[in-house]
């Protein structure tokens, strides 16, 4: 896997509405991100251009696909060590995400 | 009949669990409805999280009345029906439902059961659909509608089906770029279905109407495309393609959304007992049932698209003759006027769903020609040269094929890539799909943690002793 070389080649959300929310704190890899009340993980994540996982078996980059609990390919870790899905579950102030060393 | 009659269970909250849920307690009747999603709606009609503001309008446009009334109609059932929201019902065996809730696992006895278990998108495989930006159309619906957020910027939509337009229309409408619109059918294949499409002479009206839509707004629309690839090296950078002409396309974008209409959720059904038949149409197995959603055995009902895609509309009807079914299996007195009107008015759907499915045909002949090294299993990264060594193994069977090579055997349960899987194998064999058999259903639908099966089987271990 490449560096990445900017900021573009990551996947990103853009947010057209509804930004008038509260906005929150979460943590990846202890860096704070900007999220709203009301994201999931998911939407929190990629609206920071951040990749959520790997896969396990080729090592690839992944960021969700069916954004609706079906395909399980947006499961991530929490600092405590409970594991979430993260299309289906909207974050909290203070969320601790855990970043892997491998991280994409 | 009072309202003490027990053990009606009704799955999934969306517009046939709630019009099923609505009929029953219309008819005095105790039920419990369940449902994964922590608002009502579904799929279809979902709700954003509070502290949202966008009207009905904006989120559903032509559909926000019946959104609205599918919403009210939930809600007005107050303390007449038992409701639980963000509940997985995770395996149903011997009568009884095992579900994952707020409180943890728990198990719901019931005698009767509606299942509204909904669709998800049908997804055919293509190189580098496994690429950061890369989402389902019903995954890029839900960004929009329930987040306010576009999938990326500029986005695609590839596949075929009525999301493809409606969504490449409601992303426009809110404000997204969209560099393009790529069918996979020609325009002209709808031309020999047309009077059974004139059944449907309002949805069919809409279809053309997003179509002519996003014409007039300068977004490239292509009809009979084939999809080549999503390209790009951490994320998607861009979507190739073959244009109706043969000749390849690059589109940049860091979004794209794919689908093949929708398929439905069958795997509760097949858990509860149902016998399952092969739907040449749907290119699916299906649960068996009567016109009014009545399985062939048990005490079990279906309705909505999780009982074979039909639609919204259909939905809430199916939802409504399951439960007069229901009702009128347990000897209660139902509306049979009322009751042969709904019928009436799913068969004229029925007539243009079938028309539909004829006219705009999931393309898996493009599943069967893959590339060896196309990721097919994303769970698991097994590609289409595995699945195509599995006709080795005779008989070459599906659940054989997952055996050997694991694909369907990930966390996904085989729900993304099973039915592209199927027709590999099938085309590798050299037979007609339905021959390669189906990817048995297996509990638990959907992950759960160590924890909570731990705690399930700590319960049940219990419940054996105490016996």
């Amino acid at each position: 896997m490449s560096e990445p070389s900017s900021t573009e080649a990551a996947c990103r959300l853009v947010r057209l509405a509804e930004t008038g929310r509260p906005g929150v704190t979460i943590h990846h890899g202890g860096r704070p991100l900007s999220a709203l009340a009301g994201d999931t993980l998911l939407t929190a994540l990629l609206c920071n251009g951040v990749t959520l996982r790997r896969n396990e078996f080729d090592g690839g980059p992944r960021a969700g696909f069916c954004n609706m609990g079906a395909c399980q390919d947006c499961w991530v870790a929490l600092e405590d060590g409970s594991r979430l899905r993260a299309c289906t579950t909207e974050v909290w102030d203070g969320m601790r995400v855990h970043a892997p060393d491998d991280a994409p | 009949m009072s309202g003490e009659a027990p053990g009606i269970l009704i799955v999934g909250a969306g517009p046939a669990g709630t019009r099923a849920a609505e009929t029953l307690v219309a008819h005095g009747m105790a039920a419990i409805l369940v449902d994964e999603g922590q608002r009502s709606g579904g799929q279809i009609y979902r709700q954003p999280p509070q502290g949202f503001t966008r009207p009905a309008e904006a989120l559903y446009g032509f559909e926000a009345r019946k959104a609205r009334s599918v919403h009210a109609a939930l809600a007005s059932l107050g303390e007449a029906l038992d409701y639980r929201p963000g509940t997985l019902v995770w395996n149903i065996e011997k009568g009884i439902a095992h579900t994952l809730g707020p409180d943890g696992v728990g198990r719901i006895a019931f005698d009767s059961i509606v299942l509204a278990t909904g669709a998800m998108d049908r997804v055919i495989p293509f190189p580098g659909w496994t690429l950061p930006g890369v989402f389902t159309m019903g995954g890029a619906q839900v960004a929009l509608k329930a987040q306010g957020c576009a999938i990326g910027e500029p986005v695609v939509f590839m596949g075929t089906g009525p999301l493809l337009y409606l969504v490449a229309y409601q992303y426009v409408h809110a404000g997204a770029r969209v560099a393009a619109v790529l069918d996979t059918s020609r325009a002209g294949a709808a031309i020999p279905v047309l009077p059974g499409l004139l059944w449907g002479g309002r949805t069919f009206a809409k279809g053309l109407w997003y179509m002519t839509w996003l014409r007039a707004a300068g977004i490239p629309v292509r009809a009979g495309i084939t999809p080549v690839a999503a390209d790009g090296e951490r994320a998607l950078e861009a979507v190739l393609y073959r244009d109706r002409r043969g000749r390849e396309r690059r589109i940049a974008c860091t979004g794209l959304g794919i689908g093949y209409s929708v398929k439905s959720e069958v795997q509760l059904a097949e858990l509860a007992g149902c016998e399952m038949a092969f739907d040449p149409l749907a290119q699916q197995w299906l649960p068996e049932a009567d016109e009014d959603g009545r399985a062939l055995k048990g005490s079990i009902y279906l309705a909505g698209d999780g009982a074979g895609v039909a639609g919204a509309d259909a939905a809430e009807l199916r939802g409504r003759l399951a439960a007069l079914a229901l009702l009128a299996d347990r000897g209660i007195a139902i509306d049979r006027a009322l009751q042969a009107r709904l019928r009436g008015r799913l068969r004229r759907i029925m007539r243009f769903r079938n028309a539909l499915e004829r006219a705009l045909p999931a393309p898996f002949h493009l599943a069967r020609t893959l590339p060896d090294e196309t990721v097919i299993c994303r769970c698991e990264a097994i590609t289409a040269g595995d699945i195509r060594q599995g006709r080795a193994l005779e008989p070459a069977e599906l659940n054989r094929a997952k055996a050997f090579t694991r694909v369907g055997m990930g966390r996904c349960q085989g729900r993304v890539c099973g039915p592209a899987a199927a027709q590999i194998l099938a085309a590798a064999r050299g037979c007609d799909v339905a021959e390669v058999g189906r990817l048995r259903g297996q509990a638990p639908v959907k992950p759960l943690s160590i924890r909570a099966g731990a705690a399930a089987a700590v319960e049940d271990r219990a419940r054996a002793a105490s016996i």
